[in-house]
């Protein structure tokens, strides 16, 4: 290999190309950069200034009539679909966590670690269409809330599951030590030492996980199907109305007062994944690092 | 002994999410298979997806029973699904290695949180608004100024990109939607992997002459490669399966498959999505049965995929860090 430039350029000259090449890296890589936070304030800046200009308090207080009216029912079917699979996802997401991290070298503990992985890729409406032959037609449940609650638990659960394992390898392997030379059992040492230490990571993993429900439309379509009345307390046989099938449905007519509906669940479901995901980074993840 | 019981019971309630995992793709497996035993192989060579005569009595085939003239055949879905992916990751793959190198190295440190935190908020905005960006905001402007533009300059070499550019609905504007879902995927892995490769390699690089982004591009970049891999496989597999956002921009086509870059297309998962009401007034049930068999090809695809990545990272990198996305 050769160290000598070519007696034609001087050492200067290929100074000055190499100058060139890096500042055009430079220069290209703060453009994508910037392209990205530009493109991303634009969706919200779209989102926040149509859905705040069709928003009007009888949208948060009535109940969807045709292509008009408010979305009350909307907002109270979302809150109690994402309930419902939180309470369905949590406990089987963290007892999953706990035991891929605490056995972390067993097989059994790697195998579900690895299925939790594959799991968060599984295209939601796979899980939707699951829902439907499986519980819809198969169990003859109907679109109903308890179909939408599982579909939207079973996609839930490995974001669980992952973030509650990585939140328990973060405790010091000191504190298992010392409560081990208490006496303490497994049992006592994970759910009363462990976890504990590890609860701010595992809740913004639960956080995180009702944010992408919330945000969830594809499960939901022919599972949980969608009702202009309030929830009527069945679990089955009974459909339940959410914002995101309001934001897909009525952005295609037209009409303006079911274009404001779209808008202003679109505001009300991005305010609320943005809200959980800033809590989750600024105060949740924050204190965990302490 | 409590302690083995303790830990018995956790094992059990864990095998949730396994379970969960092998129910869906079983279920889809025995509901699908009258349709995989009518549909063939050829199921994803044709390109027609034909329900039949709806109104005529059932008749049987093949030992199943089918409306008479129906046929399910999925090529258009299947083009129509991996060019909107090629397209998204010709465009999120450079954005997001730009993205991770400018984050990682030279936006200062107070700022560095609030920006990543932008960018990794794209991952967390819902699909559906996407698609409600898309097809208020994005699809008139690219429909009535930039596709002209490319129309009017490379369509005048390549055909492909030549006129009518339609709409906007269709093929390039779902790619580009797409792109922007899965750019926070290997802009957030990337910048991580960039993060935590050692200084003394770029110590050594920039002792020997090299300049700050020779240093970057030719001795940290090509240690994270196998990183990159790995988050290209995750952005990949993100999005064959997309769904909402696809089905509000890609104009829905039916049995066509795309001669220009802006002509509709539908891809696997929004077709699911879009077809099913039809596929119910089907007498003879195939059509939902078929619309089962592409979930079920669908599933396969994306597990497939997402091994590999997972597989990849986790022996290439050893990382502790999983991108949950």
């Amino acid at each position: 290999m050769t160290v000598l430039a070519p007696a034609h350029r001087t050492v200067h000259q290929i100074r000055l190309s190499r100058r060139l090449a890096s500042l055009t890296g430079w220069t290209l890589s703060a453009a994508c950069l910037l392209a990205l936070s530009v493109l991303m304030v634009w969706i919200l800046a779209v989102v926040c200034v149509r859905g705040l200009g069709a928003m009007k308090l009888s949208l948060l207080t009535t109940i969807t009539q045709g292509s008009g009216g408010g979305l009350l029912n909307a907002i109270e079917g979302t809150l109690v679909l994402s309930g419902a699979a939180l309470l369905l996802a949590v406990p089987f997401g963290v007892a999953a966590g706990i035991y891929s991290a605490e056995y972390r070298f067993t097989r059994w503990a790697t195998t579900i670690r690895f299925l939790a992985d594959v799991l968060v890729g599984v295209p939601s409406i796979v899980i939707g269409y699951f829902g439907y032959v499986g519980m819809v037609e198969w169990l003859g449940w109907n679109f109903s809330l308890a179909a939408g609650a599982i579909a939207l638990a079973i996609i839930s659960l490995p974001y669980i599951c992952r973030t509650t394992e990585l939140a328990l390898r973060q405790v010091s392997n000191d504190l298992r030590d010392a409560a081990y030379s208490l006496g303490a059992n497994d049992r006592r040492v994970i759910l009363g030492v462990c976890l504990p230490a590890a609860l701010p990571g595992i809740l913004t993993g639960i956080l995180l996980a009702l944010a992408v429900s919330v945000g969830e439309t594809a499960p939901l379509l022919y599972t949980a199907g969608w009702s202009n009345y309030m929830w009527d307390g069945h679990l089955t046989h009974s459909p339940v109305g959410y914002l995101t099938y309001a934001i897909w449905t009525f952005i295609n007519e037209p009409f303006a007062s079911a274009n404001a509906l779209a808008y202003a669940a679109a505001l009300l479901v991005t305010g609320f994944v943005l809200v959980i995901n800033i809590i989750a980074r600024f105060v949740l993840d924050r204190r965990a690092r302490r | 002994m409590p302690a083995m019981k303790f830990r018995a019971w956790l094992a059990l309630v864990a095998g949730i999410l396994p379970a969960s995992l092998a129910a869906i793709v079983l279920f889809l497996a025995i509901y699908s298979w009258p349709a995989m035993h009518f549909n063939g192989l050829g199921f994803v060579a044709r390109d027609t997806w034909n329900l039949g005569n709806l109104y005529a009595d059932p008749i049987m085939r093949h030992g199943v029973q089918i409306q008479p003239g129906a046929t399910y055949g999925i090529l258009f879905l299947i083009v129509g699904t991996l060019l909107s992916t090629l397209i998204a990751l010709a465009i999120a793959l450079p954005m997001g290695v730009g993205a991770a190198i400018f984050l990682a190295e030279a936006v200062p440190a107070r700022l560095r949180m609030w920006i990543s935190f932008l960018v990794e908020l794209l991952m967390a905005i819902p699909s559906v608004v996407f698609g409600l960006w898309g097809y208020v905001v994005v699809i008139p402007f690219l429909g009535q100024h930039l596709y002209p533009l490319i129309a009017h300059s490379l369509g005048k070499a390549i055909p492909f990109f030549g006129e009518p550019t339609g709409s906007g609905y269709g093929l390039l504007t779902a790619g580009i939607v797409l792109s922007l879902m899965i750019v926070p995927i290997i802009a957030a892995t990337l910048r991580d992997a960039l993060v935590s490769q050692p200084t003394s390699l770029r110590e050594a690089a920039l002792g020997l002459g090299a300049t700050r982004f020779e240093a970057l591009w030719k001795v940290m970049l090509p240690g994270t490669r196998k990183t990159l891999i790995g988050a290209t496989f995750l952005a990949l597999g993100r999005a064959l399966g997309e769904t909402m956002a696809v089905l509000m921009v890609s104009g829905n086509a039916l049995n066509y498959l795309p001669h220009r870059i802006y002509d509709p297309v539908s891809t696997m998962a929004a077709f699911i999505v879009s077809q099913l009401d039809s596929a119910l007034q089907d007498p003879s049930g195939l059509a939902v049965r078929s619309l089962a068999e592409i979930a079920f090809v669908l599933a396969i695809i994306s597990i497939v995929v997402n091994a590999l990545a997972r597989l990849l990272l986790l022996v290439w990198n050893n990382s502790q860090r999983s991108v949950v996305v």
